[in-house]
């Protein structure tokens, strides 16, 4: 088991003057499984996945990455300069700044994350689930053994957040990589989930999907009323694909 | 025709060609402010150049870059937003620089010349300044374009993906301070940010992808200073401001070519 292991964090804190940001934070993902820190907004989510990539030192701990580790990351939010012309090619094209990726690796990534007939558009006329799918396809493009993605659904509506955490799961399945993922929804991700981490500058719990939502920490934080939305589920008999047309249920309802 | 018109002009051609690559990662970057605050902080390289009589250009090119720097430093304290910052810097070292000059100067200075540029005494001298800023500017831009459009786009991303990304916004910068320099002999220091930035703004309009916005930019900026020296021949307007209106007469004929043309 411990050569499966992609990504490891030991002791991890973080103080900025007095506050502490993150609490000695102890986390690990392996192989073929995806891992969802969950937590209100300002416990740290953010920071820990900047620290666990290398974007920011801790103040104490260690992050250990294995020495195959590949990441391919998504940003939560992507901020683009309308003045900035760019399209969803030259941006793919970024993906690599020691290789030339060529058109085909795009379209395979864009075809996997179902945006394929973007390749020539610009950047800034996409609607919101567009840009997850195509930053999605760059985190591809890398051939990742490690799917780092904060707030993956961010901008995209109910229907398509299912989607798109459906999608994640279908490529941990294919490519058998590791996920480590950020969500403020628990109920929303728990269907593709391993393991959740409830993150308030410590973590407050931890484990499966289901023992995380009756664990009391979980219900402090969150309070009972997530439950209620939850409640709600029903099927539908059709489907839209990302034009609007209506087509065949590729999604299967939880 | 008359010498100082031809170096006049060769001295705007390079300006113009070597403003439009960092013009438009200035936009891109909103990075404006920025501009202004070097812009600014050369008075105080030029009075410094009067107290300790060294050459002038070298004097803005150094005070430039130690001011770039400084900001780089001071950008990573959380105390005060970086407009703030910007603000203080570039206003002060603007007082400082004036009161400095009007000081050490021995009556030999026109402040005038360096607040609104004095493309029509260029020398041979600037002309090869001019020249060698392009050429390390061009070919600096050329090798590292990939990342400097990566960090433009997502400093983050790039980071994760393999940019070393304080390395490639110190060199943006260091070109920036660079360019800034070399372009205060054309438009001076007060209309400098001008140059930079609206050329790149009105290709915007003209393009569909990043380097076709740097060279369509280039153009524009070409045509204005064209057209500022034959205004300021013709007519006795003062050159660098004629050229900045050219930019602007120039961004709002690409806005309405954009808008007639769709």
């Amino acid at each position: 088991m411990e050569e499966d292991i992609l990504l490891k964090a030991s002791n991890l804190s973080l103080k900025d003057g007095n506050k502490v940001l993150l609490d000695t934070i102890d986390l690990s993902i392996k192989r073929r499984e995806i891992v969802t820190i969950i937590g209100p907004n300002g416990a740290g989510k953010t920071t820990l996945l900047n620290i666990l990539l290398g974007l920011r030192k801790p103040s104490a701990g260690l992050v250990y990455k294995s020495a195959n580790c590949q990441i391919g990351y998504m940003p939560q939010k992507i901020q683009l300069n309308p003045l900035l012309p760019l399209s969803v090619e030259h941006f793919l094209s970024l993906a690599s700044t020691h290789s030339k990726t060529s058109i085909a690796q795009m379209h395979v990534a864009l075809k996997r994350t179902g945006v394929d007939a973007l390749l020539k558009t610009e950047m800034a006329s996409l609607s919101g689930g567009e840009v997850q799918r195509v930053l999605l396809a760059r985190a591809l493009i890398r051939k990742p053994n490690l799917l780092v993605l904060d707030e993956p659904v961010q901008g995209v509506d109910l229907k398509g957040q299912d989607q798109l955490y459906k999608l994640i799961s279908d490529i941990r399945d294919e490519l058998g990589c590791g996920v480590l993922m950020v969500s403020h929804d628990l109920h929303l991700v728990m269907a593709s989930t391993d393991n959740v981490i409830c993150l308030n500058q410590h973590i407050c719990c931890h484990g499966h999907p289901e023992s995380v939502s009756n664990h009391p920490a979980y219900i402090e934080l969150f309070g009972n009323s997530i439950s209620h939305v939850a409640a709600y589920t029903h099927h539908h008999d059709h489907d839209h694909n990302l034009h609007g047309e209506v087509c065949e249920t590729t999604l299967k309802e939880k | 025709m008359i010498d100082f018109l031809w170096l006049a002009l060769i001295a705007g051609t390079g300006v113009a060609l070597v403003a439009a690559p960092l013009g438009s990662f200035v936009v891109w970057q909103r990075l404006a402010y920025f501009g202004d605050t070097l812009a600014h902080a050369s008075l105080l390289g030029i009075a410094f150049s009067l107290l300790l009589t060294i050459n002038i250009q070298l004097a803005i090119i150094a005070s430039c870059l130690c001011v770039a720097l400084l900001l780089v430093l001071l950008q990573t304290q959380r105390q005060l937003p970086s407009d703030t910052l910007l603000g203080i810097i570039s206003h002060s070292s603007l007082a400082l620089g004036l009161i400095l000059v009007s000081v050490f100067d021995t009556g030999r200075l026109d402040l005038t010349l360096y607040l609104i540029g004095d493309i029509l005494s260029t020398s041979q001298h600037d002309v090869i300044m001019i020249l060698i800023v392009l050429v390390i500017v061009s070919s600096l831009t050329w090798r590292f374009w990939k990342h400097l459009l990566a960090i433009t786009v997502n400093e983050e991303l790039a980071q994760v993906e393999g940019v070393p990304v304080k390395k490639v916004r110190f060199l943006l910068l260091f070109m920036l301070a660079l360019v800034i320099a070399v372009a205060i002999k054309v438009v001076g220091v007060l209309l400098i940010t001008a140059l930079l930035i609206i050329p790149a703004a009105g290709a915007r309009y003209l393009s569909k992808s990043p380097i076709q916005m740097v060279f369509i930019s280039g153009l524009l900026g070409c045509l204005s200073v064209y057209a500022g020296l034959a205004s300021s021949f013709y007519w006795d307007t003062p050159a660098g401001p004629s050229i900045v209106a050219g930019t602007s007469a120039l961004f709002i004929l690409s806005l309405l070519i954009k808008r007639y043309s769709t």
